[in-house]
């Protein structure tokens, strides 16, 4: 089938501002965006720029507005999408050429919330145990790729770009909940500070954005309640 | 280009939109009570503008926003206080709706009847 897409290019060498192209392929109703793509970076314009990798939905570097909405280009399939299919970048961050964009302060928040295992106590000789209804208070937000379409989904951060945004609180949350970390105290300081958690008004376009279906909001939410009842 | 949430969305953005009509009306409202300091002949004057029929409508809207305001702020602490209320807020969100809708029809219909 004729597949159209309407792509968002800038060059930021030759354009003064982000304009639309259409573009036609042939590609099967089954093919991904992202075949669509490559299609036409492949046959009809080599210059279009896109990040893409693994290209199954598990590095989470294909992400992108399509049909107003973040998706992972090789996830959503050509016949569930409306035709021309509008391919933007993500909102909310410098636009470095065509889809890909500026990710720099979206990993610098993410380092922010130590996201790493603290043990103050020695190692001990084998594991640290843990029980499975233990494990599971994290279970969630252990599946988080880091592809940044949550954080860029969400109004609160588009307004305030200093907001660390759900996606770094997600992964805050996975260490808060980890029996066998000791770090949950000062992740909470950070969270608890002017652009944490309380900068969320649970509209929940993150959890429509995430392509690994974390319930993004619940998460913000239980780190919102610790730091509520936390004893001072 | 817009982003194209869904019912989260849309439920925040007419929060926004009600919670600032109401805050105009607010600073509306100061303005007029103010007046009485210059006498009660400014302040019937004045007063008297909100007979218009324009002001009526506006009065339906104010009702509106309140309505919408209240009962989705109830939704927002709800989804906040109770663990599984992320779950549930497209559900309570139609609730809202179909609270406002029921709410509307009597409240409209006593207020522009006159």
């Amino acid at each position: 089938m004729k597949v159209e897409l309407k792509i968002q290019r800038y060059n930021p060498e030759t354009d003064a501002q982000p304009h639309f192209e259409n573009y036609s392929v042939e590609a099967e109703p089954t093919d991904r965006v992202l075949d669509a793509l490559l299609q036409v970076k492949g046959l009809l314009d080599g210059s279009l720029t896109l990040r893409k990798s693994c290209a199954h939905g598990i590095c989470g570097s294909d992400g992108m507005r399509i049909n107003g909405r973040n998706l992972l280009a090789c996830k959503v399939l050509i016949r569930n999408l409306q035709q021309p299919i509008v391919v933007e970048p993500m909102k909310g961050f410098k636009i470095i050429k065509d889809l890909v964009v500026d990710m720099e302060a979206f990993f610098e928040k993410y380092r922010s919330v130590k996201p790493y295992l603290i043990q103050n106590e020695a190692a001990p000789q084998k594991e640290r145990p843990q029980s499975p209804q233990e494990r599971e208070r994290f279970d969630d937000t252990t599946k988080c790729i880091l592809c940044a379409c949550c954080t860029t989904a969400c109004p609160s951060f588009w307004s305030d770009p200093d907001y660390v945004g759900p996606a770094a609180i997600v992964q805050a949350h996975r260490f808060i909940q980890d029996s066998r970390d000791q770090g949950g105290e000062e992740r909470l300081d950070i969270l608890g500070d002017r652009e944490g958690v309380w900068r969320c008004r649970t509209i929940f376009n993150c959890v429509e954005a995430c392509p690994r279906d974390i319930d993004v909001t619940a998460a913000i939410g239980e780190v919102k309640r610790k730091l509520l009842f936390r004893k001072i | 280009m817009f982003y194209r949430g869904k019912e989260g969305e849309w439920s925040w953005i007419l929060h926004r939109l009600t919670g600032i009509g109401v805050l105009l009306f607010l600073v509306a409202h100061i303005v007029d009570t103010v007046l009485i300091a210059w006498g009660p002949e400014v302040y019937n004057k004045v007063i008297a503008l909100y007979r218009n029929p324009i002001f009526k409508l506006g009065e339906v809207g104010l009702f509106a926003a309140v309505l919408y305001h209240s009962l989705n702020g109830v939704r927002i602490t709800v989804v906040d206080f109770w663990p599984s209320g992320t779950k549930y807020h497209k559900q309570m969100f139609y609730v809202v709706m179909t609270l406002f809708t029921i709410g509307m029809i009597p409240v409209s219909f006593l207020m522009l009847r006159h």
